[in-house]
C-alpha cells in the first residue's frame, strides 16, 4: 500500500500519514523552537494516530539522521535524484546566481516565525502560521519531475498538500480568476535581493483552474525532512508541468485576483518567459532549444516530454489555446 | 634586454593560460563542478576563452596607453589560447553534452541564435589561429593584418553569445546581466581605443604626461 502510494502520481491523500512525514513535522516543530510535552501532544493530535508516538521519541531529535527513503521512483519508473543533488544545485537568485553557493548562503535564514497571508478576492482572508498549515492540511508524498527552463531536470520526492485545499479554506469569490504568489522579501539576509536589474520581490501566478488542479501542491518537505531554505523552505509551490521558475519558493503571500498577475521572469523578459511557461518541447525559448534536457546524474540528453510528462492530467486545461502564443 | 623581456612575457602568458585548464581538471577530479558538471565545464571553458580573447584585444590599447612595447608581443599567444579554449568549449558542447547527435546539434546550433553566434565566433577564430605562425605572416604579407582584424568581429560576437546565454535582457537592463554588460563595455572601449583619431589623442596625452613627469622630476631632482 505504502509503496503504491509512493509510486503513483497523483496521489490521493491517505488516511495514514507515513512515518517519515510524521517525523518530518516533529522535526519541523523542533526546528521552530517548539519543544516539550505540548509539542509532542500537538504532533500526536495532528495525526490522530497514537501508535506513532511509540516510534517517535528516539528519532525525533533534529538531525537524528534516520535513513532517507531509498529506491523512490516517479510514475514513469525514473529514480529520484539524491538528497545531496537536490539540496546542492539550486536556482535561488535571492541569494546568488551561483547554484552550488545557494546552500551555504541560505543555511542561517530565519524560518520562524513564518506566516502566509492569504487574501484578495476571498470570503475568509486569513494569515496562516506555518505550524497551522502543517496542522490543518494532511501532508502527502508526491514524486515529481522538475524541469528547469535552463534544460536540466530532477526527480524530487516532495511532501506537501494540494493548493486547492488551502484555497477552499479561504473560499475564493466568483470573480477571482488568478492566484498571485509572493516570496519573502528580506534584502538583509538575501544578498541577491540587493542586486540591481531585478524586480524584487519574486512573484508568480497561476490561473485559478491551474491552481485547483490536483497536481499543484504547496510543498513543506522533501525526502521525509522539512524543506531546506535552498529548496524554498518553509513552504513553496510545486507545479510539475511548468518550468521550474513557476514553482515559487518561500511563500509569504497568496492573493486571489481578477486579472493575470505580473510575474518575476516575465517582467524581466516578456518575450522569453510567458505567464503560462508550460514545459513544451515544441515551443523553444527564443534563444535556446527546449527539445531536450539533462536529467541531473545522467550524461546523455533526454527528450523533453510535453507538459513534462503530465499531459494526461493537464492538457485539457489548454485545449483551446495556441501554446505558441501563450508560452 | 628587450628580447629577454619578450621571451619572459611570452612564457608567462603560456603558463598563465594553461593554469585555468589545470584548475578545471583538478575541480573535475575533486568533484567540484556541481552535479551538472557538463554544463559547468561548458561555462568554465567559455568564460576562460572570453577572458583570453579580451586580454588579447587589450594588448594593443595597453601599449597605446603605456607605451610599453613588449605587451604587443603577447597578443598572438593570448589569441591562440583563446581559440584553444573556444575549441574545447565547442567539443564539450557537441561531443559530451550532445553526444555528437547530429539532429540535436543541428537544431541547437543552426536554429537558435545563441549557439549560432558562438559557433560563428569559433569559425572566425579558426583561420586566425591557423595562420598565427611567422611563416603565414610572411606568406600573407599585408593580407595577414587584414585577415587578423577579423578578431574585432569575434570580440563583438562573443559578447552577444555571452549575453544571450544568461537569463535576462542586456539591452533591457533586466536580469542576470552585470557580467555580460561589463565585458561588453570593456570590449567596446578596447575597440574604440583603436580608432586612429582616438589612438592619436591618447598617445598625445601620454606624451604630455610623460613630459610633465620629466619636468617635474627635473625640477625636484
Amino acid at each position: 500500500m505504502e509503496e503504491d502510494q509512493m509510486k503513483s502520481v497523483p496521489v490521493k491523500s491517505s488516511e495514514i500519514t507515513p512515518e517519515h512525514i510524521f517525523l518530518n513535522r516533529r522535526q519541523f516543530l523542533k526546528a521552530m523552537g517548539i519543544t516539550g510535552a505540548a509539542a509532542v501532544l500537538a504532533a500526536c493530535s495532528m495525526d490522530g494516530e497514537v501508535a506513532s508516538t511509540a516510534t517517535a521519541p528516539a528519532a525525533a531529535a533534529p538531525d537524528a539522521g534516520e535513513p532517507l527513503p531509498e529506491n523512490l521512483t516517479d510514475e514513469l519508473g525514473d529514480a529520484a535524484n539524491s538528497y545531496e543533488e537536490i539540496t546542492n544545485y539550486n536556482n535561488y537568485y535571492e541569494f546568488t546566481v551561483v547554484k552550488q553557493d545557494v546552500a551555504p548562503m541560505s543555511k542561517d535564514f530565519p524560518l520562524s516565525p513564518w506566516t502566509v497571508e492569504v487574501g484578495g478576492l476571498v470570503n475568509n482572508p486569513r494569515t496562516f502560521g506555518i505550524e497551522d498549515i502543517l496542522k490543518l492540511f494532511p501532508q502527502e508524498e508526491r514524486i515529481y519531475r522538475l524541469r528547469c527552463v535552463e534544460a536540466w531536470s530532477m526527480v524530487i520526492p516532495w511532501e506537501g498538500f494540494p493548493l486547492s485545499a488551502l484555497l477552499k479554506e479561504v473560499e475564493p469569490q466568483s470573480n477571482a480568476r488568478f492566484v498571485a504568489f509572493q516570496t519573502v522579501n528580506n534584502p538583509d539576509k538575501m544578498p541577491g535581493q540587493r542586486a540591481k536589474f531585478y524586480p524584487w520581490p519574486y512573484d508568480e501566478g497561476l490561473r485559478l483552474d491551474e491552481a485547483m488542479n490536483d497536481l499543484t501542491i504547496l510543498a513543506t518537505g522533501m525526502y521525509g525532512k522539512p524543506l531546506l531554505m535552498q529548496n524554498g523552505a518553509p513552504i513553496r509551490l510545486v507545479v510539475p508541468w511548468k518550468y521550474g521558475f513557476k514553482s515559487i519558493k518561500s511563500i509569504v503571500k497568496i492573493d486571489l485576483v481578477a486579472d493575470e498577475p505580473k510575474t518575476f521572469w516575465s517582467n524581466i523578459a516578456p518575450d522569453e518567459y510567458g505567464f503560462y511557461a508550460n514545459v513544451n518541447p515544441e515551443v523553444s525559448h527564443p534563444r535556446w532549444s527546449q527539445a531536450t534536457e539533462r536529467r541531473i546524474g545522467e550524461t546523455a540528453r533526454r527528450k523533453t516530454l510535453m507538459f513534462n510528462g503530465y499531459a494526461e492530467e493537464v492538457a485539457a486545461m489548454y485545449a483551446d489555446m495556441d501554446l505558441r502564443v501563450y508560452y | 634586454m628587450k628580447n629577454f623581456k619578450i621571451t619572459w612575457l611570452n612564457a608567462l602568458t603560456h603558463v598563465g593560460a594553461l593554469i585555468p585548464l589545470l584548475v578545471l581538471v583538478r575541480d573535475y577530479y575533486a568533484d567540484n563542478l556541481t552535479v551538472n558538471w557538463i554544463q559547468a565545464v561548458e561555462q568554465r571553458t567559455g568564460f576562460i576563452a572570453l577572458n583570453l580573447l579580451v586580454l588579447s584585444l587589450a594588448s594593443t590599447p595597453v601599449q597605446t596607453l603605456t607605451g610599453y612595447r613588449p605587451v604587443h608581443y603577447i597578443r598572438r599567444p593570448l589569441g591562440v589560447w583563446a581559440f584553444a579554449y573556444a575549441l574545447l568549449h565547442f567539443l564539450v558542447f557537441s561531443v559530451i553534452d550532445y553526444g555528437w547527435d547530429w539532429s540535436l546539434l543541428k537544431e541547437a546550433i543552426f536554429e537558435k541564435p545563441y549557439a549560432l553566434v558562438g559557433f560563428l565566433t569559433l569559425l572566425i577564430l579558426t583561420p586566425l589561429a591557423a595562420t598565427s605562425w611567422k611563416w603565414w605572416k610572411k606568406k600573407l604579407g599585408k593580407g595577414w593584418k587584414k585577415l587578423h582584424q577579423a578578431v574585432y568581429a569575434a570580440g563583438i560576437l562573443v559578447i552577444i553569445h555571452y549575453s544571450w546565454a544568461v537569463k535576462g535582457t542586456v539591452l533591457g537592463l533586466q536580469g542576470d546581466i552585470v557580467l555580460p554588460l561589463t565585458y561588453g563595455l570593456i570590449v567596446a572601449l578596447l575597440l574604440v581605443m583603436r580608432l586612429p583619431a582616438v589612438k592619436k589623442q591618447i598617445i598625445r596625452w601620454r606624451m604630455d604626461f610623460q613630459g610633465w613627469m620629466q619636468t617635474r622630476r627635473g625640477l625636484t631632482g
